[in-house]
């Protein structure tokens, strides 16, 4: 009050009236540890983003100025991206329904992996055809599928279709057909 | 320099309220001519300024379904469909099978939910704001074309006025405008409020004791009180981001730019150019809302390039600063003193309910 | 056209804002007035399923009044070359070309083929990818004939020097007179009575695009992948090219054919394809029989005598199986070829999915990132699918739909899905986010982009690169001591990817594995910097050809950021763009036959004389030091044989193809065909849809009846679906997210004032969309963006909906593509999404048995039977046969009724 009543600001609406937590605010992304070069993942235009970490957590991503493409702008789906990767909607763990169960129950990953493993073997197995009716030579399996890979990377989508192809599976598919 | 304080032109309200050395006023100029409605604004503060999701109600008013700003949306992206046509656009439904404009139906159905919404508004300033439905039904110059429900007929048959051949589906992201002379800031009986170095007006949230004198005192409706702790929020114009040479969150994500931060002076150019050249396009009905420091809150801070009447956008065609008359000044700056007297005991209440994280 | 740019692309679209700030005028066309419309200067209204005609009236406009830009297409497209005689065309059978199988519902396409090619050329053994032999089984064949086995140059064409032209493109048989009488009809009254434009717009529409396309000016043409989804999917986009062609718009600065896709790297999954018809590289999967060996392919791949790049084929296939193989790959062995295995047809997700419903053929499946639950045509047959399966592998980010089928899809509502009942396994493996794992994305325009690893995922969190290199490495542990041949793929397999950490279980190297897909010496392992440097000897190894030169000199070309602001207009040293880093394809284009640029304002790439080479402001599309007046000797083949002016150098011929004498299974040009459910009949023709169109006809995937079916009336509206921008996709990254599921909180139906009248619908009310599939409630959105048109005579309603809704998340509703049947596009085996019929009445839908009963009666009431829709050919003088795959089906006869029986096959067995 003294401040106010004696200083530039007389009614106490400005600099008097500013608490020193107010006066001392930063951005956050001033802080933070790191920043990492990244690309949005929603629609495929590509807009640059920057992604700002704080003690290993995310703690803002907002768009890349420097970007021919998106000059650091972003849509509300890219400017959602913080939450997208840091909301509660997000699994930490691996989720297990055996068959004609009524609930999800944990399991571990290698576990889990391990199983998975079996599964496709059994499934190329089943599956597998080395020939048609013709006599030519097919040396595939119908056992297992796959969907996915227009929201993964380059290098993911070569592993997974150099993978399915050595063994023989065929039917891998992704969005670009949808 | 204190003939201005209240009301009025005032070129530096920044150093009228004890910024001695300060930075140029910044602001904003919202170009709604190339608004694309994505409300990435919207998303986009609220991911900076961790503002909380504000409902997930259907409003359907057009594509807003967040109806008004408030203590839990710092901006909002209004949407209106009209039966009208832009400059030299050509909405392209001449020639088809059309009858009577819909647009009626909608501001019906919507039209009673926004007023009852608690939202906005003031006894200060301008009347209880109707919101997007007065804009609907009153477009300026064919009120006949939007009332009622239309005549029947079936489709195909209409013919001339019947049948709806114009049309445009406006876009306008609102926000707090950082009046130069701001109600909010000049009722607050705790300091909560306060003008920046940067000539904007924020609340300080560890003041703030939830008297919501702000509330009324705000000619837009914009300021608001959290249900949960009853403190007043709104657009800090990041302020935060600002003392790191930052530009707001909203105007940083805007793709189309249509929300520019920048320094009011220089905004001010700007749009008067902006203005010009859509003028010399043809679309006479283009203006300015808020540049002038004139008006009855002194100018704004944030201020906008319109294509109709404020009204249209759920803006207030005269907003003015409830202490621009003396007398009642003096009234309401009384008020504000016993307030502040009251300060201490609001804040007593609020900590023994536990209304205060 | 055919984009809701303002919509699906917010970020991109400022860049239409801008252009339109210097003065470009921006023409909207779409069935509905949007975001995109409102920023337009002109919207034109059309019928969805109607974009063939529109397009066909621009390029009738363009050619019967002699506007297009002569020197430009006389240079660099096919219009001089001429065609065999007897190709009979669309205007002399009704709308079929010549070749037609009514038995099979295919062409015989050697008829289209260009006078003086392929006149030498040996069949090889054994089926022809190009001339159906005696095989009696009809779907099969069709599919066998499918360009789909031939890769990113379509079909090979031999003698591609001797074909005889008319440069004048005055001779009756040149292609520039085939295309301006295939279109002669295509009218502006025509286009009004098919699209509903009305035609004094269309011709506004018309004169602009035409007066902006010169030396001086380019236009240029947007459109969304929606454009894809029809059953002429490829034909609409043949159609813009068409017209872009004629007009000199392709090659030029500001011109242009773009194609917005969807999702973040739905390009690169093309390009390095996780699809099943392609290896990486647009290289084809081989196909049975005629694929038996690596020569087989490669000579079936590309023939000897053809022009262009496509002929370095066999390198980049060599290079890729030393990839792949690494020294497992010899000469000896044909780099491994027979290891790979062989497709004879449709593989495409709808066939795999109802291959599940049928049981006993798929056991597993993995979705990676992917919610067909919601997101797939005909979500209920997905969702069936699914329940009948032994086990499911979901990875994504959040739950979702198509993990939790098994306990909330709508079938448990109705019965068809209990989990007491439903016996398959279902694993979700939390993914890790985009900011959790490093790696490329390739965006829209071809442009691969490096994003950096922010932080360590968290718990059981995996990036697909972890996942799938330790499920190949256990599986090669497991089959490592296999005596079986079949395992020789997997073992010979080179999986030495470098890993970043220790441990059983560390990160697999991304960079490593990009280094390899941009290729390297197999002696040196030394990068190679561009295709170019490919070999078929098995001295380099390449992921993916087109890829190659992302990390030249060692150094990951994709992570280059310098700021645009800080480098030249087309910002070169930004990510890096296949091929070689060029930003616009066929740029030769942008400069004339003496290789100087069409005007100053509208350069790009020129003849360097002095130099002896091109050169410009972007890497020029062409071979560097190919004069322009270059004339090739005649026996000169691959890039050594094309012409100064051959722009399109991946082409056999050097040119752009405004007919294609191959490549396509639907014919040389594109042709206005009805929607597989319309309510009009086809203006122009009796063939009312795309007669080689892939129907399934089984009972759980019933038609809406279409001219000449009748009851029509059932199903009265036009529905068609799209995004909204605060969603994405089947909204497992925005439903969930509070700060979009609030700005779109449910789902609603858009109709216009007209038909909320005639239906007695109310905004914000609720009604619910019928069609023979399904029924999806909505809130009702009333607005005037929505309109009806005259479609010949009579009003057509069209109503939309946003796709984005499903049972998992924080706001929550109907699939809207349960509406949806699943029919195809030939080429591709894309569904018809965009565009299908429906009803719609007020009020909430029917629930449970209730619902099954409302849908049985609705098709009753329609005459709906296995075979609706199935009859492909409706063309005078030929057939009118069912393609059906279900036994019961038979006969030709109308109106029989189906008794409620539809669908319940796949529930039986859940």
């Amino acid at each position: 009050m003294y401040r106010q009543l004696t200083g530039p600001d007389p009614l106490g609406r400005g600099a008097a009236a500013e608490s020193p937590r107010y006066a001392a605010l930063r951005p956050r992304t001033e802080s933070a540890d790191r920043v990492a070069d990244s690309v949005c993942p929603y629609c495929a235009v590509g807009c640059g983003q920057r992604v700002f970490v704080r003690d290993e957590k995310v703690v803002q991503i907002e768009g890349d100025p420097d970007s021919p493409i998106s000059r650091g702008r972003l849509c509300p789906k890219g400017s959602a991206s913080l939450q997208l990767v840091t909301g509660p909607q997000r699994q930490e763990k691996v989720r297990y329904r055996a068959p004609y169960a009524t609930e999800w129950t944990d399991l571990d990953l290698e576990t889990a992996m391990d199983m998975v493993v079996d599964r496709v073997l059994d499934a190329r197995e089943r599956g597998w055809q080395e020939r048609d009716e013709q006599g030519n030579r097919l040396r595939r399996t119908m056992g297992l599928a796959s969907l996915g890979g227009a929201t993964l990377d380059n290098e993911e989508n070569f592993l997974i279709k150099k993978l399915f192809t050595a063994l023989g599976a065929i039917q891998i598919e992704n969005q670009a057909r949808i | 320099m204190t003939g201005n304080r209240l009301s009025g032109p005032l070129d530096d309200p920044a150093g009228d309220a004890g910024h001695a050395e300060h930075p140029p006023r910044v602001g904003f100029f919202t170009d709604t001519s190339v608004c694309i409605g994505c409300k990435a604004c919207e998303v986009a503060c609220k991911e900076w300024n961790a503002v909380p999701e504000d409902g997930l109600d259907m409003l359907g008013m057009s594509y807003d379904n967040t109806g008004s700003l408030g203590a839990n949306s710092w901006r909002h992206v209004a949407f209106i469909e009209q039966p009208r046509s832009t400059g030299r656009q050509d909405p392209g439904f001449l020639g088809l099978p059309t009858g009577p404009t819909g647009t009626g139906l909608m501001a019906d159905a919507v039209g009673p939910r926004l007023r009852a919404s608690e939202r906005g508004g003031s006894e200060l300033g301008t009347g209880p704001l109707d919101g997007p439905k007065a804009a609907a039904e009153q477009p300026v110059g064919q009120p006949a074309e939007d009332l009622g429900m239309p005549a029947f007929s079936r489709p195909g048959d209409a013919t001339g006025p019947e049948s709806r051949t114009d049309f445009r589906w406006l876009m306008a992201s609102d926000v707090c405008k950082h009046c130069t002379h701001a109600g909010c800031l000049d009722v607050c009986p705790t300091g909560a409020l306060f003008r920046t170095e940067f000539g904007t007006v924020v609340v300080q949230q560890n003041i703030c004791n939830g008297c919501g004198y702000c509330v009324s005192g705000c000619p837009y409706g914009v300021i608001d009180r959290r249900p949960d702790d009853g403190r007043a929020q709104k657009c800090t114009l990041c302020y935060d981001r600002l003392h790191g040479g930052l530009e707001p969150a909203c105007a940083k994500a805007c793709p189309t730019d249509s929300i520019q931060f920048g320094e009011l002076d220089e905004l001010r150019e700007r749009a008067d150019r902006r203005l010009a050249q859509l003028h010399d396009l043809g679309v006479g009905e283009a203006r300015l809302y808020g540049n002038d420091p004139n008006d009855g809150v002194g100018g704004d801070g944030a201020f906008f390039l319109l294509l109709d009447e404020p009204e249209v956008y759920g803006l207030p065609p005269d907003p003015v600063v409830p202490t621009r008359d003396a007398p009642s000044m003096w009234r309401r700056a009384g008020a504000a003193a016993a307030a502040f007297a009251l300060a201490g005991v609001g804040a007593f209440v609020s900590s023994a309910i536990g209304g205060r994280r | 056209m055919g984009s809701n740019m303002a919509e699906a692309h917010p970020v991109g679209f400022q860049w239409v804002i801008e252009a339109k700030a210097r003065g470009a005028r921006v023409i909207h066309i779409d069935p509905r007035f949007t975001r995109t419309s409102a920023l337009a200067d002109t919207y034109v209204p059309l019928r969805a399923g109607s974009d063939i005609a529109f397009l066909g009236g621009v390029i009738n406009h363009v050619l019967s009044n002699d506007l297009d830009f002569r020197e430009y297409v006389a240079a660099f497209t096919n219009a001089s070359f001429l065609v065999r005689e007897g190709f009979e065309d669309t205007e002399d059978l009704d709308g079929l070309f010549g070749g037609y199988d009514a038995e099979t519902g295919t062409y015989e396409r050697d008829c289209w083929q260009y006078e003086g090619a392929d006149q030498e050329r040996e069949e090889p053994e054994g089926a022809s990818p190009d001339s159906p032999s005696g095989d009696d089984d009809s779907e099969m064949d069709k599919e066998r004939t499918s360009p789909m086995g031939s890769g990113a140059a379509g079909a090979p064409l031999h003698g591609a020097t001797n074909v005889a032209t008319d440069p004048t493109l005055q001779h009756p048989r040149c292609v520039f007179q085939i295309l301006k009488r295939h279109f002669a009809r295509y009218t502006p009254e025509m286009v009004e009575r098919i699209c509903g434009t009305p035609r004094e717009k269309f011709q506004a529409v018309c004169e602009a695009w035409a007066s902006n396309s010169n030396r001086e000016r380019t236009s240029a043409l947007v459109y969304s992948v929606g454009w894809t989804q029809h059953s002429v999917g490829a034909q609409y986009i043949r159609a813009g090219a068409i017209v872009q062609l004629l007009l000199g718009n392709i090659g030029r600065p500001g011109g242009g054919v773009f194609a917005l896709r969807g999702h973040a790297s739905i390009q690169g999954s093309t390009d390095v394809p996780t699809l099943f018809n392609l290896l990486p590289g647009y290289l084809p999967m081989p196909t049975a029989g005629s694929h038996e060996t690596l020569t087989d392919y490669l000579d079936d791949l590309r023939s000897p005598t053809q022009k262009g790049y496509w002929t370095g084929a066999d390198a980049y296939l060599v290079s890729l199986l030393k990839e792949y193989f690494g020294d497992n790959a010899t000469a000896e062995n044909d780099y491994g070829y027979a290891w790979l295995p062989k497709i004879d047809g449709d593989h495409g997700t709808y066939r795999t999915v109802m291959d599940m419903v049928d049981g006993g053929k798929v056991f597993g499946y993995f979705l990676l990132g992917q919610n067909p639950a919601v997101g797939s045509a005909h979500g209920r047959l997905q969702r069936l699918g699914m329940a009948n399966l032994d086990w499911v592998v979901v990875r994504d980010l959040a739950m979702i739909e198509s993990a939790t089928f098994w306990k909330d899809s709508p079938e448990i509502e109705t019965g068809e899905i209990s989990p007491q009942t439903c016996r398959t396994e279902v694993f979700f493996f939390p993914a890790a986010s985009h900011v959790e794992k490093e790696g490329t994305f390739t965006q829209t325009q071809r442009m691969l982009q490096w994003r950096e690893k922010a932080v360590e995922p968290t718990g059981d969190q995996r990036s697909e690169l972890w996942f799938f290199y330790h499920l190949g490495r256990k599986l090669r542990e497991r089959l490592a001591g296999s005596t079986d041949p079949r395992d020789e793929p997997v073992q010979k397999l080179d999986w030495s990817y470098r890993v970043d950490g220790s441990g059983e279980w560390p990160e697999p190297s991304a960079e490593d594995v990009l280094r390899r897909i941009n290729g390297y010496r197999t002696r040196t392992g030394e990068p190679v910097d561009s295709y170019l440097e490919l070999e078929a000897d098995g001295s380099t190894a390449c992921g993916c050809w087109i890829y190659s030169g992302v990390y030249a000199d060692g150094v990951n070309q994709a992570a280059r950021r310098k700021p645009h602001d800080a480098q030249g207009p087309y910002d070169r040293q930004w990510g890096w763009t296949w091929p070689a880093n060029r930003r616009v394809l066929y740029n030769r284009c942008s400069a004339d036959l003496d290789g100087k640029p069409w005007s100053e304002r509208k350069k790009l790439v020129w003849w360097d004389a002095d130099e002896g080479r091109w050169t410009g402001d972007d890497v020029p599309d062409f071979p560097a030091t190919t004069p322009p007046r270059y004339e090739p000797p005649p026996d000169a083949v691959g890039p050594e044989a094309l012409r100064g002016d051959d722009a399109f150098i991946m082409q056999a011929d050097g040119k752009a193809w405004l007919f294609a004498p191959h490549g396509l299974l639907d014919g040389p040009m594109p042709t206005h065909y009805e929607p597989h459910e319309s309510p009009v009949s086809n203006a122009l023709y009796g063939q009312q849809g795309n007669p080689t169109r892939k129907v399934y006809g089984r009972t759980d995937n019933p038609s809406n009846p279409a001219p000449p079916e009748l009851h029509r009336e059932v199903f009265p509206f036009v529905l068609t679906a799209a995004r909204l921008t605060e969603h994405h996709t089947a909204g497992g990254m925005s439903r969930q997210l509070p700060y979009l599921a609030e700005l779109q909180p449910e789902l609603t139906v858009e109709v216009s004032p007209e038909l909320a009248r005639i239906r007695g619908l109310t905004h914000l009310g609720t009604a619910h969309v019928v069609t023979s599939r399904a029924a999806v409630q909505a809130r009702v959105m009333v607005t005037d963006r929505m309109s009806p048109l005259w479609i010949d005579g009579q009003v057509v309603h069209q109503i939309w909906m946003p796709y984005h809704w499903g049972g998992t998340g924080l706001v929550s509703g109907d699939v809207v593509n349960d509406l949806l049947g699943v029919v195809a596009d030939s080429n591709v085996f894309i569904q018809e999404s965009k565009v299908a019929t429906c009803d719609v009445r007020p009020g909430p839908r029917p629930r449970g048995a209730a619902l099954t009963a409302m849908l049985a009666q609705t098709r009753a009431r329609a005459g709906v039977t296995v075979e609706t829709g199935t009859r492909i050919a409706t063309a005078d003088d030929v057939p009118h046969v069912t393609h059906t795959e279900d036994d019961t089906a038979g006969g030709t006869d109308d109106g029989s009724t189906d008794d409620g029986s539809t669908g319940n096959s796949a529930g039986e067995q859940s």
